[in-house]
């Protein structure tokens, strides 16, 4: 018995000696450091980041501690964590047009040098759009890409065949092909389904929308004209013929779609879409690759993009109406067709605390850039369950990235075409970038549509509360200011 | 005179002393927070290179509240008033005059008692003609008024069904003991918990009873985007969280009733009703009246329910003060969310206070007399 205890503990000290001999002899970068990184409760922009920061844990030594909130909440917990000094949040992954009001209160890090020494992040491979706007304020870089933002019309082309229709070119052929799909069955479960699906909620994602809508009615000039307020004296572009038609597209689209549509989250939106039930839908990237995933989607290889619909009359800025388009009012016009594709929101992208400890940065730093390296991007790029869409230009041209995936070579050229002609679109609407961007967007033109959608306001109400919404923000912020603001954010000479 | 000595000192000294940390803990927790949203509701908060700044901007949070750009949301959207309308008022006027009358000829009137009943007087009136604007024609509810609806239809709501109950569960039925714990369950389930639980259930497309839903013809029906259909789900939410809570202490008060005065009302051949309305509801009206009073405070802050059902939605049509005050500090308009919350105080204090003078005493005095 003594003999057998003897040699249980001899076996158990050789094998405490051989773990402590197999343990990592170098010390890692960042041992010991933790990051907390903020961002919204997703699940889409939180999982990559918590996916992956066990794998960065273990190359690097720092912790990683993901803490989301909701959406609607996200720049205000920033804000105040971050002015109030509390600094409880070391880095962040938000919208790029936020970026604005974080630098003017001197809370972000710049990161120029760094992103100009780090070799493998490849910054000359993200588009050059995203690398300007969605990295830069005022020519430094304070913000890592990881996300590229374009919205995008998706049909089925399933039901456009059947139907005898070509994806739409324009808003009206937009209705016409939802009105038509509207009430029948398209995945075959014996349940009539609907012909347009647009996220309408408040408080949520859905604000968005409708400034790509009257973009096409309201800018054709090219992307210096600006398609929120007149450049000239920042008179708002929403009380007028064009943002009316806009207004009635809007509500009249929501007669094709889920009876509780204007209660529906744009991941509302696109379960529905991807489980068949929707022809057609407004959305970012994220359908294309849904679209893909075979645990979840129901209408693989039945999915098609196209570059936001457009107008053949747009807005005379000087009488307030709609003209037709002829070479000169839209020199930028396909066939008649006037397109402004929107950048909205403009991608997902990370930031770090200037107030943070340095090696916190550092840390930080190194796990943006890691996050954003093509080694990670051109994987999480392609699943949907990431939010992540395409920004560099490698993943763009190598199909190699998509077929992996499971996409058909045929559906990636389609979902990347929509994209890239938004991108190479000379008449791109930049999404609005002066300060408190937000309580312009998020706060009056939101409850503004709420109210519309639900009823409370007619057209010319709506117009009139978003315009004086405005009026009032920037008088209270003060015009000029805005006004230079506005006119830098989008070229304006 | 023989002098004090140091045990008399700390005598006199020990009443103050063994209060001053609760007073002190009462300060920092309550009374501060108070002064500094006092002062919040009069700055306006903007973002500056380095931190931010508070700008004194006086009374004007409060004047675009009640006159301003912020009027429709807060107070709401005035339509015309019809005849229908204008009769409801001027009922409610006479029955206030009446009321007020009533009191000045029972001749133990004081200043204080006067001041208090013609507050009280004035701001049920105004808020009967509010009612009366934001309901009739093109009227639109604001977070206010939507407060008052919350608050009076789920109050009532929840005491009826839980006063029922309570009496259903004091008869002697089998398994009532199983009843009393299904009734009290979801008062232990967190509110935002229900809230999801009812966005689910009422979900006609794709929740759990879309099935139901769809087999009674009502897939194409969205309570989400009507207003009083919205707002009506809410009340049920609340009312399905809250019942347990009224079920419970009317239970208590049921139950600790004299029995001899019912038993002999049953020997003189009274009926239940009659027993009810004579002998049961005079000895449990205080305990009744203390419960509505404790879920009127609690119901003027309702915010989880309204908030995850329908975002405030469709519109603004659901959103009470607190998610008003809660969404304004969302988007940093700190001075316009202090300025909602205060005004959630002025209400909520001035009809608390007026219900516990006109009924809750009302209701003790009866009982002692």
């Amino acid at each position: 018995m003594k003999t057998d205890i003897l040699q249980r503990a001899l076996v158990a000290a050789a094998a405490a000696a051989l773990s402590l001999c197999a343990a990592p002899s170098s010390a890692k970068e960042f041992d010991g450091v933790t990051v907390n990184v903020m961002t919204f409760t997703g699940p889409q922009i939180a999982e990559p980041l918590q996916r992956r920061a066990p794998d960065f844990e273990k190359l690097t030594g720092a912790k990683i501690n993901v803490i989301t909130v909701p959406f609607s909440d996200l720049y205000q917990k920033l804000l105040t964590d971050w002015a109030a000094g509390t600094n409880s949040v070391d880095a962040a992954v938000f919208a790029p047009q936020w970026m604005v009001d974080y630098v003017t209160g001197g809370y972000l890090e710049e990161l120029t040098a760094r992103v100009a020494k780090d070799r493998a992040l490849k910054e000359d491979d993200v588009a050059p759009f995203f690398r300007d706007f969605s990295q830069k304020y005022s020519g430094k870089t304070y913000l890592i890409a990881l996300d590229g933002d374009f919205h995008m019309v998706y049909y089925r082309t399933d039901v456009l065949k059947k139907l005898g229709r070509k994806p739409p070119q324009t808003w009206d052929e937009y209705l016409e092909i939802a009105k038509a799909a509207h009430n029948k069955d398209w995945n075959g479960d014996g349940k009539p389904d609907f012909g347009s699906c647009i996220s309408k909620k408040r408080n949520a994602q859905a604000y968005w929308w409708i400034t790509s809508i009257s973009a096409a009615y309201i800018q054709s000039q090219g992307t210096a004209q600006g398609a929120f307020f007149d450049p000239r004296d920042l008179k708002p572009l929403t009380n007028n013929e064009a943002f009316a038609t806009a207004l009635r597209f809007y509500k009249d689209s929501t007669q094709y779609g889920p009876p509780n549509e204007i209660n529906l989250d744009v991941g509302d939106t696109r379960k529905l879409f991807i489980s068949g039930q929707c022809a057609l839908t407004l959305d970012w990237g994220d359908i294309g690759t849904l679209a893909i995933d075979p645990t979840e989607s129901k209408v693989k290889d039945k999915v098609g993009a196209v570059i936001l619909p457009g107008a053949t009359r747009v807005l005379d800025r000087d009488t307030g109406k709609l003209v037709g388009c002829d070479r000169k009012r839209c020199p930028y016009a396909v066939h008649g067709i006037n397109h402004a594709p929107f950048a909205a929101y403009g991608g997902w992208s990370g930031g770090i605390n200037a107030h943070a400890n340095p090696k916190v940065k550092d840390a930080a730093y190194a796990f943006f850039s890691y996050m954003s390296q093509p080694a990670q991007s051109n994987v999480d790029v392609t699943l949907g369950k990431t939010g992540f869409n395409p920004y560099r230009i490698s993943q763009f041209k190598d199909m190699s990235v998509w077929t992996r995936a499971g996409m058909s070579v045929e559906a990636a050229k389609n979902y990347l075409g929509a994209i890239e002609a938004s991108l190479n679109s000379p008449n791109m609407v930049l999404d609005l970038r002066i300060p408190q961007n937000q309580r312009y967007q998020q706060v009056v033109l939101d409850t503004a549509l709420a109210r519309f959608l639900a009823g409370e306001l007619d057209v010319a109400q709506t117009m009139q509360t978003i315009e004086s919404g405005w009026n009032e923000l920037s008088n209270e912020l003060g015009k000029d200011k805005q006004l230079a603001a506005y006119r830098a954010s989008i070229g304006a000479k | 005179m023989k002098p004090s000595s140091l045990g008399d000192v700390f005598d006199r000294q020990a009443r103050a002393a063994f209060v001053l940390p609760s007073v002190l803990i009462i300060l920092a927790f309550s009374i501060f927070p108070l002064l500094v949203s006092a002062y919040l509701s009069l700055v306006r908060f903007q973002i500056a290179p380095g931190g931010y700044t508070l700008h004194f901007v006086g009374w004007s949070n409060y004047r675009k509240l009640l006159f301003g750009s912020e009027q429709f949301h807060f107070l709401g959207t005035f339509g015309e008033v019809g005849a229908l309308e204008w009769t409801l008022i001027g009922a409610a006027a006479l029955w206030l005059l009446a009321a007020f009358v009533r009191y000045l000829r029972g001749g133990a009137w004081s200043l204080a008692g006067l001041a208090g009943r013609l507050l009280a007087t004035a701001g049920l009136l105004a808020v009967a003609v509010l009612c009366a604007y934001t309901t009739g024609g093109a009227g639109r509810l604001g977070s206010f008024t939507v407060t008052l609806f919350y608050v009076t239809a789920g109050v009532a709501a929840q005491f009826l069904i839980g006063l029922g109950l309570a009496y259903l569960c004091t008869l002697p039925v089998r398994g009532r003991w199983f009843f009393r714990m299904v009734f009290f369950l979801p008062l232990m389930v967190t509110p935002v918990g229900i809230a999801y639980m009812f966005r689910m259930i009422a979900d006609t497309t794709v929740g759990p009873l879309a099935p139901v839903w769809n087999a009674v013809g009502l897939r194409q029906i969205s309570w989400a985007a009507d207003p009083w259909l919205a707002r009506i789900v809410v009340v049920i939410g609340d009312t399905w969280q809250w019942v347990p809570f009224m079920f419970i202490v009317l239970l208590a008060a049921l139950e600790s009733q004299p029995r001899d005065q019912i038993e002999a009302a049953q020997l003189d051949g009274a009926g239940g009703w009659r027993i009810f309305r004579d002998i049961t509801w005079p000895s449990i009206a205080p305990v009744a009246a203390s419960v509505v009073l404790i879920r009127l405070i609690e119901a003027f802050k309702i915010v989880d329910l309204p908030n995850v059902l329908t975002n405030g939605g469709p519109g603004i049509a659901t959103e009470s003060m607190t998610l008003h005050s809660f969404i304004a500090w969302r988007t940093l308009d700190l001075g316009g969310s202090a300025a909602v919350a205060y005004m959630l105080f002025f209400a909520s204090t001035i009809c608390c206070v007026s219900f516990f003078h006109f009924v809750v005493r009302a209701a003790r005095r009866a009982q002692g007399a």
